[in-house]
């Protein structure tokens, strides 16, 4: 079958690559610090560090943007590498679940019981 | 010298082999594919393609001791024995050295490689200013030896999708051209997952040129262009 061309698509997504990495490279270093400066600290020292809004919003955001850098860098991976698209749609479907579900697993945690 | 000679006659032989030749030749000022043209001559089954010996018709090119290059414009000396030559990488094998570039050439002509331009014909010719000329610098001069895009494991895993670096080089030198009009064409033509952006930026289509050319910056500003148009 003769090949499609030009699906009017990959340009967005190779923003959000470029995007996410910008964020990880400013929000990474800073939240790092934030704990290591605090180190060593008991399990209530531990816990304060997550007390002020901005560090759960900020670490959010981090894991968010780390999820959609990673999305890319998979989803790269496996159109480079997996030419069956039933495998490879069902691989995608598979990082989709575990990354989201990342995600939507450290909200719960930053904002349940402590 | 001694020579590593990839050899393979689909007549013949089941799978390819490796030859060790040894030539008597003094390489002071002398190219690989003068070595070869010596082999040649003792042995006359080996078979290459070569024309204009002086790196202008890009026929020559082949893998040596590991990297893509023109044999014709690569001396002799500078290459460590023994000297490891085999097909490009990436593209079906005809016989020995010579390769099948019809994946490469079917890429190529996918961006439409000349003047797309619906105007009147002028009196005498399309007229271009010294700066948009400039543009041109750099993208105009690929001789199509496909040194650049069998060096690119992105056109080894989809040679039938990925344009690979020669052909998006070219695919620019059109959108940059001021007398062309087709550039939202050429650009819609090359947006795609597959066609544009299986290049993740990793520059052996650089490292392999054998004019010196940069088919990373040209599709940088490829995507760039893609951008604005976008956002």
């Amino acid at each position: 079958m003769k090949p499609a061309t030009g699906a009017h698509a990959g340009t967005g997504i190779w923003l959000v690559q470029r995007a996410t990495a910008v964020v990880l490279a400013v929000a990474l270093p800073g939240l790092m610090a934030h704990f290591l400066l605090a180190l060593p600290v008991d399990f209530s020292g531990w816990q304060g560090l997550f007390a002020p809004l901005w560090v759960r919003v900020l670490l959010l955001l981090t894991a968010l943007a780390l999820a959609l850098h990673a999305w890319v860098g998979v989803r790269d991976i496996f159109m480079d590498y997996i030419h069956f698209t039933s495998l490879r749609l069902a691989l995608y479907l598979a990082v989709i679940v575990i990354l989201t579900g990342s995600v939507v697993w450290l909200a719960a945690v930053l904002w349940g019981p402590a | 010298m001694k020579f590593r000679l990839y050899r393979y006659s689909p007549e013949t032989d089941a799978k390819p082999r490796m030859q060790d030749v040894d030539l008597d030749i003094d390489p002071a000022g002398k190219m690989l594919l003068d070595a070869l043209i010596a082999i040649k001559a003792q042995d006359e089954t080996l078979s290459l393609r070569r024309s204009c010996r002086e790196g202008v018709c890009g026929s020559d090119a082949m893998n040596v001791n590991g990297k893509n290059r023109l044999a014709c414009i690569t001396p002799l000396g500078e290459l460590k024995e023994p000297i490891e030559v085999r097909p490009l990488p990436g593209l079906p094998v005809i016989r020995d050295l010579i390769v099948d570039m019809e994946p490469f050439y079917r890429q190529y002509r996918s961006i439409k490689p000349w003047l797309i331009n619906d105007e009147p014909e002028p009196e005498v010719e399309r007229l271009q200013s010294p700066e948009d000329r400039a543009l041109l610098d750099g993208a105009y001069e690929c001789i199509l030896c496909a040194c650049c895009t069998t060096a690119c494991p992105s056109f080894w895993w989809n040679p039938d999708k990925f344009v690979g670096p020669a052909g998006l080089l070219q695919a620019y030198r059109f959108i940059a051209d001021s007398r062309d009009e087709a550039t939202s064409a050429r650009l819609d033509n090359v947006e795609d997952p597959y066609r544009l952006y299986r290049c993740h930026g990793i520059m052996n289509c650089v490292d392999a040129c054998p004019k010196g050319l940069n088919p990373t910056e040209a599709i940088g500003r490829i995507k760039s262009l893609l951008v604005k148009r976008r956002v």
